[in-house]
């Protein structure tokens, strides 16, 4: 993204103290991140967005660069080059963080305090004013109630991570980063932290989400960011990146025409009888009855036709393995 | 604020740690065991005769030393090793993450840390330097001239090394901050001691050793200004010149230009400290 536009989002956040009217700042904004580790590129100008109230997935395989992406959205690993505003400030400023909540991906808290103590802790490290009843709620919300005074050096590693999603939630954030929040939870605790982020979203709580569970990842995101040896492989809206759609079809008799026919509706491949078409995203859902129509025209016999919707997971190995180019966001 | 947060985390960890209880158990031992010793001066047989209780008084006035000096051996000992895990070990186990991403400076965060571990120090230094110089009167009656300004440079000494602790934790693993800030303590004592022969023998090259080691790590001059504070007077000039290099006895007071540099080597480590802990990448 150009400098200007970072220009622009600054300037349009250091006037909305005085202008009601403009939109909010987006909760998350980085343009150009670079990290270098001795001589290894970890993070390679990685930019996006993440808008208000919206839940965000960062996906990538082991080595992407996504938690190094998210320390450096919090100010925990220092970029060698790029911007960042969280909720409308540079991140170099303490302040910007007074509204975010962070799951990290090593979750640790002091064993020796009890679970309200920690907190209690952080409620004070917020500068936030949250009543202790709240605080108790947001104990019971990740499901430890009953351990709300029990030392965190007895917690199982699964308790700790509920803490953990307790810790984020509890200073009233205005955008959460949960880094692989369901790596220590069992089944319901997935669930879980499922519904916690459909209610943040509900709430206009932005979500910054880095998980491998795709399958969560595509039930409660809006968008999703892929990241790949440090860059960004592909991003955008789940419509965006699984809207492609295919059909595929078994066919007997199908000659030069036929296949003709079906590359006018969309890029063909071939493999035997099987032939699969891949059709637009904006397909109003009369190209392949048109098709089947013309292919019959044509005097093909057809024997099959099986629609195909991609999932995330298929979608992300492809980007992954360089077998189809990522949907790149427009910048603005 | 946060500053203070930290702080009184810093304090609560060392209660809940049993570090306080642990001290206090070693300190009232220490302590019964020195009365006793102190009582049993006066009226000792030896083979000059038996002591008056002027020699006793004598004698009581270097022993004290030595045991101030074991006191602010287990103070450094105790808070380098505080001091060590506490910024290190905090990035290593993933516990400063959740923290540091809150809306604080990481320099407050520092000074927090900081101010526990100097109360922590300097109450433990400060408490249990009384007790004791309570229980050599009680014993033998001896009252050292200047037990203030001895406790307050016994004090300043713990400050210097959890400092320095401080700053070795901010750059290298838990274990070798505390390990290299004992070290270092222990070094610059031996060269404090290997100094004091030097002056003793004239010998201006090995004096040198300890001059130089005194400016580099002020942890050595300031313990000898406390031991100055605690000693009677007249022990230095009984024990004659040629005891001069004795390492529990202290020839003068400290300078004001000492005590000076002193506080600015604690503003210079501090500052790189928060420099170092500033740029690191957690």
């Amino acid at each position: 993204m150009p400098s200007a536009d970072a220009a622009t989002v600054a300037g349009v956040t250091s006037g909305a103290d005085g202008l009601a009217d403009l939109p909010p700042s987006p909760a998350v904004w980085c343009s150009g991140l670079r990290k270098r580790y001795g001589r290894r590129t970890a993070v390679d100008d990685v930019s996006f967005t993440v808008g208000r109230g919206e839940v965000v997935g960062l996906l990538g395989p082991n080595g992407a660069g996504k938690t190094s992406v998210i320390k450096m959205l919090l100010g925990l690993v220092r970029p060698d080059a790029g911007e960042v505003l969280l909720l409308g400030r540079p991140s170099t400023d303490p302040r910007s963080r007074s509204a975010v909540g962070y799951l990290p991906e090593l979750f640790r808290y002091q064993p020796w305090l009890t679970a309200a103590e920690v907190l209690d802790l952080h409620v004070k490290l917020a500068g936030a004013d949250v009543p202790p009843a709240e605080r108790r709620e947001c104990l019971a919300l990740v499901g430890l109630a009953e351990r709300a005074g029990d030392r965190v050096g007895g917690f199982s590693k699964g308790m700790q991570q509920r803490l953990g999603l307790a810790v984020a939630l509890v200073a009233r954030p205005e955008l959460v980063v949960l880094d692989e929040p369901t790596s220590a939870l069992d089944p319901l605790g997935r669930v879980d932290v499922r519904d916690i982020v459909l209610s943040l979203k509900s709430r206009g709580v932005a979500v910054l989400l880095n998980s491998h569970l795709i399958g969560e990842v595509e039930r409660v995101c809006d968008r999703v960011v892929i990241l790949d040896e440090g860059r960004v492989a592909a991003s955008g809206t789940l419509a965006e990146l699984l809207g492609q759609r295919e059909v595929r079809l078994r066919l007997a008799g199908a000659d030069g025409p036929a296949e003709d026919r079906m590359r006018a509706a969309g890029a063909l491949t071939r493999s035997g009888d099987w032939f699969t078409v891949q059709l637009a995203s904006d397909d109003d859902g009369v190209t392949v009855p048109d098709l089947v129509r013309d292919l019959v025209g044509l005097g093909v016999r057809v024997h099959a036709v099986e629609p195909v919707r991609i999932s995330l997971e298929e979608r992300l190995l492809a980007v992954l393995r360089h077998e189809e180019p990522g949907h790149e966001e427009p910048t603005p | 604020m946060i500053s203070l947060t930290v702080a009184g985390l810093t304090l609560r960890e060392a209660f809940r740690r049993r570090v306080v209880w642990a001290l206090l158990v070693l300190t009232v031992v220490l302590l019964v065991l020195s009365g006793w010793g102190f009582s049993r001066l006066i009226g000792l047989d030896t083979d000059l005769g038996t002591m008056t209780s002027g020699e006793a008084r004598l004698i009581a006035s270097v022993l004290l030393n030595l045991i101030m000096f074991g006191f602010s051996l287990i103070a450094a000992i105790g808070t380098a090793f505080l001091a060590g895990p506490t910024l290190s070990g905090e990035v290593e186990s993933g516990q400063a993450l959740a923290m540091l991403a809150r809306p604080v400076r990481r320099s407050s965060v520092l000074l927090g840390k900081w101010l526990g571990l100097l109360t922590f120090g300097c109450g433990y230094v400060i408490l249990a330097g009384l007790a004791q110089l309570l229980v050599v009167r009680w014993a033998v009656g001896y009252w050292p001239p200047d037990p203030a300004i001895g406790l307050l440079l016994l004090a300043a000494e713990t400050v210097v090394l959890l400092t320095l602790a401080l700053l070795l934790s901010s750059v290298v693993s838990p274990m070798a901050s505390g390990i290299i800030a004992v070290g270092l303590f222990g070094a610059t004592w031996v060269a404090g001691v290997v100094g004091g022969i030097g002056a003793a023998l004239g010998n201006e090259g090995v004096e040198r050793v300890g001059s130089v080691s005194r400016v580099i790590l002020p942890t050595d001059g300031l313990w000898r200004g406390a031991m100055n504070g605690f000693q009677d007077p007249f022990a230095l000039a009984q024990m004659g010149q040629g005891e001069a290099g004795f390492p529990f006895l202290s020839d003068a007071p400290l300078t004001p230009a000492y005590l000076a540099w002193a506080a600015v080597w604690i503003a210079v480590v501090w500052g790189l400290t928060a420099l170092s802990f500033q740029r690191r990448d957690i």
